[in-house]
């Protein structure tokens, strides 16, 4: 560190001062622009359609004013802190003990995971908050094969989910099957339309990949939306039935799980027993992407990644790799969704838009591409994060939106930012995500 | 009612559905050509630039002005300048910092921003659907065939297609006549070789965005005059259209943007016309993707060449 001579850091401390009070004045100039017209003043349509406009200005001011100290407090934080930079933040031996603990955060997140609806038996809230975040560290292993380890961008991801919620209601709904017997179906059914759009993007790179994905995902809601005579189109599906333990039914029936077990009946059950499903789904998800890494197949979607020119001189069939990533990870869309239909009862097409999609590529972004236990962490800060404003229904995406960019700007390369290498010589070492190119497909 | 009436009807207007998508358009394939990135916060700043327009109509005519061409002149100043600041916010919150990052970072946070504006202007003025009254009334009849249909051509199709080409022609005019043009062009090839040879980098992509968002709000004004409606949500269905209209197009060129807008405008209008209204958007994304199998660069696209 440098040291100025007194009156040196006093003169800088004053043009600081000058400096961070003329920017702060700049953006509250801009804020004053930005929100003129859209916050001080309130337009709605009356009753016979006439639209009427009342001001807000005091509502404008506090914004800018706002804006004003808000730019302020970041400058100088901005000052004394230095550039951005968490490692800087973070002393080495303290990184190390980090990175030491870091070895032993997934079994104990494990251990946690399993024994929640042991400590929280009684929190009905928590246990439906904890199946949610489940679902989403599911869907999230899911989409990374797609991204994170073939880096196909993939923007339609809620389409599969779609695709296997549907599956499981209208099989269940009209045949009368069983879970057990659906959610195989429902993944395979997804997976075979994960192919199916394999097949158009296979020639397609990075944006324009991006964009037929988002379309597709858009022909599959627009199209569960408009075959009413299938899908109950907006309406959706209701009365989807409850998963049962292999057949035995957990209700309050004569041959229902309590009666057999001639323990009293609680609804919890089947909290518990959903509890442990998705658990068991989304191991099963982490399960199989770790051991398709070390496979060939798993190799070489993360030499796609890496270079598909350099793929194809190797003799490495994109094609096949590209579609077993579109498969392997739309089937797993489809488990969570065939999953989703039977804990909700009831779907329709609001769940699955491009907000889900959207949510679904951030948790797999922000918990560093590739990283099992980044997208875990990611998800429980997403959506146990969203959480908390549910109080505030209007601002809650605003403040999602926020928080996607804030923690994009603070991490862009995820809060797991190294991985561990699939086959190394001697010695496992880690592997900084700087190195790694994403999304070139 | 003649076949070619209505199919010369329906040209009419899928043309004008298709100047707003190119107008729209033009902002994404600027932003691709330069930073290489789907801006997925273009939609909003369209959104916001017609909630700008229809409050600044709301003010001018509650103050007692009844001349329309004044309204629309300053409507249309303060829209694309009040929008063109959303479009300069966009890109120094979501954009600058993230500049030198890898590539999913920007799209996350423009997809956050996205977020951000259309719930912000949810929260500002609310769900609703915001209907103005007609303000360019009127129009003419082009051919009245012997059952009595008759082909419209309404003044304010008119406005919309004559707003579309004379802000082309100035837009065309700017990017390969004047100094900006040339930056833009540069950095569009090499922002590093741009920069040592002293193009202000950070202002040229600036400055597209800047140029972006008032289209966008060219756009979102004459979507407000044509549809007499705004809301809140309008800016992700008409977004992913003009994407799609510039991606059809060849994303990166300019002309590509707007052959792909007019495109978009005729196949849903069309598609709607003859087959079903509830599939247009179907139809749309289906074509899109069938054109992407067989010009994986789009119509007028420049193939991408593979370095090793």
């Amino acid at each position: 560190m440098t040291t100025l001579p007194p009156e040196a850091a006093a003169a800088s401390r004053t043009a600081g001062i000058s400096f961070i009070l003329k920017k702060a004045f700049l953006s509250a100039l801009v804020a004053l622009v930005l929100f003129s017209l859209m916050v001080g003043i309130r337009t709605e349509a009356g009753p016979d359609g006439q639209l009427t406009y009342w001001t807000r200005f005091g509502e404008l001011a506090s914004l800018v004013g706002l804006v004003f100290g808000g730019s302020i407090v970041i400058e100088l934080l901005r000052q004394w802190i230095g550039p951005v930079g968490t490692e800087k933040l973070v002393p080495a031996p303290v990184q190390q003990g980090l990175s030491f603990l870091g070895r032993y955060l997934a079994p104990v997140l494990l251990i946690f995971t399993i024994l929640v609806p042991v400590i929280f038996y009684d929190q009905r809230y928590i246990l439906d908050l904890a199946i949610l975040v489940l679902t989403y560290v599911m869907l999230g292993w899911g989409l990374n094969v797609v991204v994170g380890l073939a880096g196909l961008l993939d923007l339609g991801y809620v389409a599969f989910y779609a695709v296997g919620a549907y599956s499981y209601a209208l099989l269940a709904t009209n045949f009368g099957w069983s879970f057990w017997i659906c959610l195989p179906l429902a993944g395979i059914l997804a997976a075979f339309w994960g192919v199916l759009l394999g097949f158009p993007v296979l020639r397609l790179r990075g944006d324009y990949l991006a964009i037929v994905t988002l379309a597709f995902g858009e022909i599959i809601r627009l199209v569960i939306i408009n075959w009413q005579s299938l899908t109950g189109g907006p309406n959706g599906v209701s009365g989807i039935p409850r998963p049962t333990l292999f057949g035995i039914p957990l209700d309050n029936s004569d041959d229902g799980l309590a009666a057999l077990l001639h323990i009293e009946y609680s609804p919890t059950h089947r909290i518990v027993f959903l509890f442990y499903l998705i658990l068991a789904l989304a191991l099963l998800t982490n399960w199989v992407t770790i051991r398709l890494r070390r496979l060939p197949i798993g190799r070489a979607w993360e030499a796609l990644r890496e270079d598909e020119v350099a793929c194809r001189a190797l003799g490495i069939n994109t094609t096949t790799t590209k579609l077993t990533a579109f498969a392997t990870g739309a089937m797993f869309g489809g488990f969570a969704g065939a999953f989703f239909a039977t804990r909700q009862g009831f779907i329709s097409p609001e769940s699955f838009t491009f907000q889900e999609s959207a949510l679904v590529l951030a948790i797999v972004v922000l918990g560093g591409m590739g990283s099992q236990l980044g997208v875990a962490l990611a998800a429980l800060a997403m959506i146990g994060g969203f959480e908390l404003f549910r109080g505030f229904e209007n601002y809650r995406m605003l403040v999602f939106g926020m928080a996607m960019v804030l923690i994009m700007i603070w991490r862009p390369r995820g809060l797991i930012g190294h991985r561990a290498p699939t086959v190394y010589l001697k010695k496992a070492q880690a592997i900084s995500s700087d190195l790694v190119k994403e999304g070139h497909g | 009612m003649d076949h070619f009436d209505y199919f010369a009807q329906q040209l009419i207007n899928g043309l004008v559905l298709g100047s707003i998508y190119g107008l729209i358009a033009i902002g994404y394939t600027m932003v691709y050509g330069i930073v290489g990135m789907i801006n997925f916060a273009h939609g909003d700043i369209f959104m916001i630039g017609g909630f700008i327009a229809l409050i600044t109509f709301l003010i001018l005519i509650s103050i007692g002005l009844t001349a329309v061409p004044v309204i629309l002149l300053i409507v249309l100043l303060v829209s694309m300048a009040i929008t063109a600041l959303y479009g300069w916010t966009v890109e120094r919150i979501a954009y600058r910092p993230l500049r030198h990052s890898f590539r999913l970072a920007p799209m996350l946070s423009a997809i956050g921003m996205s977020f951000v504006l259309t719930n912000y202007s949810q929260v500002a003025q609310g769900a609703r659907v915001k209907p103005i009254p007609p303000l360019i009334t009127g129009g003419h009849t082009l051919h009245e065939s012997a059952d009595g249909f008759v082909i419209q051509l309404s003044n304010i199709q008119i406005v919309v297609v004559i707003t579309t080409v004379v802000l082309l022609a100035i837009f065309t005019w700017l990017v390969s006549r004047t100094r900006l043009g040339r930056d833009m062009r540069a950095c569009e090839q090499d922002q590093t070789m741009a920069a040592l040879l002293g193009v202000d980098v950070d202002r040229t992509i600036s400055m597209t965005f800047v140029i972006g968002a008032a289209l966008a709000a060219v756009a979102g004004l004459m979507y407000l005059l044509y549809y007499g409606l705004v809301d809140f949500f309008m800016g992700f269905v008409a977004g992913i259209k003009a994407f799609t209209a510039a991606v059809l197009g060849g994303i990166g060129s300019l002309p590509g943007a707007m052959l792909g807008g007019l495109a978009i405008g005729l196949i849903e209008t069309f598609w709607s016309a003859y087959f079903s209204v509830e599939y247009k958007d179907v139809a749309a994304f289906s074509i899109l993707i069938v054109v992407l199998i067989f010009m994986p660069t789009g119509l007028l696209g420049r193939p991408e060449v593979e370095k090793v």
